[in-house]
């Protein structure tokens, strides 16, 4: 099917389907239950779900397949959210012509960044891609102020020429659309007490994942990305036969570049506005984590992480010291207060800590994220049911 | 010709500490050749250290004092700090007075225990790891470190001021025949960079002139062989990695008074740093010093406002860019040597 394996096939049916059931399987609590903060089915954090999906899917073709660390492809992203509400402001608030334009322009500048870059390898690569990112974030600060909004950002106004859309109606403020679908058109179903959200932008930016998800399969499965896990391996080898990798991780390197510009564009669709803080290196330091996190190099793993963190991010930073005390309530007092203080420190405003140790146990005891561990357990369970299979002989006799 | 001098002087105590980060990044990463991403957190514990220690001399508790009233005529309730009852009065007033200086015999204990636990306990696992891996896993630890500082001290920068004497300014321009108040500088940044210039002879004597550093050096050089000859090379590279993460500590807690101390200023300076160590170049520590002042004075020409007028924003990024043209025509830095870090 479109040209993938059975199992890819199989793999992409399956994030198809969660992305569809989304709404669903992120609100399995009831509304007004004590479990409902743990609720993710609004439309604004399933958004960011699947848009920093396409961001890690991106970031995973160039580190997970060459093994190059960039530490700059933040830059990238704020880069395509800039030209996307350029676009927005001056042609149209139709979101295709934003999209287009911001993958192309995050295109053309990763292809400056890389064909820099590329020139070293190892750590030099990642401070050279870390210096580029700096500079734009600090040129977007201070001088480019009159194109980047400087600290205020950039959001469409009224008074915006917008060429192609006809004049607003006085007091309507412009709103992102995609041939007049409302990116915030959104129904509710009823279920009983459950409470489902589904969201026009949600499903337009999931369909644009799926494909880039597709897109990322088919150059895994590719010759080119047969020659990306060579230069992981063995560039010098690579270099001896003949080969010049060059081309190749400069190819990984601009294509990663243009998805996070997809990403970027998809943001600025989904929430009409832009700061610099998008392009700061900590948002970089992020991709790198989802990428691990979930699995770098996997094909599923970029989408997990990027899944994981950013729904633990909405929903720990979400929790305070009353819902703790709550949820300790059934134990004897002097117990609970010592549980809500152990807890605490890791929760609301120290979701950054619970981050930061999440991470470091991750690169320490399964430096193949989630995947891996997936993997793990699910070989555990294999080998304790094959094993009785093994005595009674499957093996073939040597002839 | 003034304004020059100027500039210099005023990269100098930002060159200081730049210098002083990126020595111990290249000590660490010389001898362990480990790429260790919380050097910067190791930097803002140093400065937290300072505010600890004054933290600790102004603990206080109320006397009535029956001796004063205050405005309604009831007995005053004074604070008097712990310090006071220890040492006695003048000698406490002058401690917590000189509270950032004297926090250096608390910081390097500190510093040092810090930095065996952190390579005995996390960084011996990842030596034979790939830079990825190790890069990330610090990366982890400095975002932990970060945290757990913000936790218990809060987001806002603490003022930590320096000794009263040291509070004004000195005068070059009279001292040097140049017309007065033209080339003023406080006194604490030439304490600053006189104390980064000691530290970093002290680190060069010390790999220079003792039999220990020599081992060292040896074992950069070629750590099997070193090996081989029965001496037992970890444990000196740890005890360098303490001493490395304890120069990071100094230049913390005499940056406090420059810089109140935040919870994020470890990851401003890193980021920074490394920038230094690469246009130094991998492993070479001469070159870190020399990288760090020269982007610390750069930097503060770049902010002048004629050069400004000519070229909006460099400020901004001149180290970044010097980096890249460095990287660009000089791969291995300026001081660099062959075969490090190259695959």
């Amino acid at each position: 099917m479109l040209g993938l394996s059975k199992k890819d096939a199989g793999l992409l049916l399956i994030v198809a389907l969660l992305c569809l059931f989304a709404p669903f399987l992120l609100n399995p609590f009831p509304e007004g239950s004590a479990m409902a903060q743990f609720n993710g089915g609004y439309p604004d954090l399933m958004q960011r779900l699947v848009i920093f999906g396409i961001f890690a899917i991106g970031f995973n073709i160039l580190f997970g397949l060459t093994g190059y660390l960039s530490f700059g492809h933040a830059a990238f992203l704020g880069v395509g959210s800039y030209a996307a509400i350029w676009m927005m402001k001056l042609l149209t608030m139709n979101i295709i012509p934003a999209i287009m334009i911001s993958v192309l322009v995050a295109g053309l500048f990763s292809l400056l960044v890389g064909w820099i870059s590329l020139r070293r390898s190892g750590i030099y690569f990642s401070i050279l891609t870390l210096a580029f990112a700096q500079m734009s974030y600090a040129l977007a600060y201070s001088v480019l102020t009159p194109i980047t909004g400087g600290e205020t950002g950039l959001q469409p106004k009224y008074t915006d020429p917008r060429i192609l859309d006809g004049a607003l109606p006085a007091g309507q403020s412009p709103r992102a659309n995609l041939f007049g679908l409302d990116m915030k058109a959104t129904t509710q179903l009823e279920v009983g007490d459950w409470v489902f959200t589904f969201n026009a932008g949600y499903y337009i930016a999931a369909a644009v994942m799926l494909i880039a998800f597709y897109l990322s399969m088919r150059i895994f499965r590719s010759p080119l990305g047969m020659m990306l896990r060579a230069v992981k391996s063995n560039q010098q080898r690579m270099n001896y036969t003949g080969l010049n990798s060059k081309p190749y991780t400069l190819a990984a390197f601009v294509i990663s570049g243009m998805y996070a510009g997809l990403a970027g564009g998809l943001l600025v669709a989904m929430d009409t506005q832009v700061g610099a803080e998008r392009m700061f290196w900590t948002a970089s330091g992020e991709v790198v984590l989802m990428t691990i996190l979930g699995g770098a190099g996997t094909l599923i793993g970029p989408i997990l992480g990027a899944g994981f963190i950013k729904y633990m991010e909405n929903i720990i930073s979400k929790i305070n010291e009353s819902v703790l005390e709550q949820w300790f309530a059934f134990m004897p007092d002097w117990m609970g207060d010592f549980m809500v203080a152990i807890v605490y420190p890791f929760v609301g405003k120290g979701w950054h800590l619970t981050l930061g140790l999440l991470f470091m146990l991750v690169v320490i005891f399964l430096p193949g994220g989630l995947v891996e561990g997936g993997q793990r357990i699910g070989k555990l369970f294999r080998r304790k049911k094959s094993e009785p299979d093994t005595p009674d002989g499957k093996t073939t006799p040597a002839e | 010709m003034d304004a020059i001098l100027l500039q210099i002087l005023n990269g100098l105590d930002k060159g200081s500490a730049y210098a002083l980060i990126a020595l111990g990044l290249t000590l660490i990463f010389g001898t362990l050749g480990v790429v260790n991403f919380a050097h910067g957190a190791l930097f803002m514990i140093g400065s937290f250290c300072a505010v600890t220690f004054s933290k600790f001399l102004t603990l206080s508790h109320t006397v009535i004092d029956d001796t004063r009233k205050d405005f309604l005529g009831n007995p005053l309730k004074v604070d008097v700090p712990y310090i006071h009852e220890i040492v006695g009065q003048s000698a406490g007033d002058w401690m917590i007075d000189w509270a950032v200086p004297l926090s250096i015999l608390f910081t390097i204990p500190v510093m040092v225990a810090l930095g065996f636990i952190m390579e005995r306990g996390l960084i011996k696992h990842f030596y034979k790891r790939p830079h990825a891996d190790q890069i990330l896993v610090t990366f982890g630890l400095a975002i932990v470190l970060q945290e757990v500082i913000k936790y218990f001290y809060g987001a806002n920068p603490i003022p930590t001021p320096a000794p009263e004497v040291f509070a004004g300014s000195f005068d070059f321009g009279a001292a040097l025949g140049f017309d007065p108040n033209t080339i003023i500088y406080p006194y604490w940044r030439l304490v600053y960079f006189g104390f980064a210039a000691l530290i970093i002879g002290a680190v060069f004597a010390f790999l220079q002139f003792t039999t220990f550093g020599m081992v060292v050096r040896a074992g950069m050089a070629d750590r099997e062989t070193v090996g081989l000859l029965g001496i037992n090379i970890d444990k000196r590279f740890t005890i360098m990695f303490g001493i490395a993460a304890a120069v990071a500590g100094l230049a913390g807690v005499m940056y406090a008074p420059i810089n109140s101390p935040n919870y994020h200023m470890g990851m401003d300076f890193l980021v920074l740093s490394f920038v230094v160590v690469v246009v130094g170049g991998m492993g070479s520590l001469p070159g870190a010093v020399l990288a760090g002042f020269l982007l610390g004075i750069l930097e503060s020409f770049a902010s002048m406002s004629a050069v400004l007028e000519l070229i909006p924003g460099i400020n901004q990024i001149i180290i970044y860019l010097v980096a890249i043209i460095i990287l660009l025509t000089r791969p291995r830095g300026l001081m660099g040597r062959k075969g490090v870090m190259e695959d």
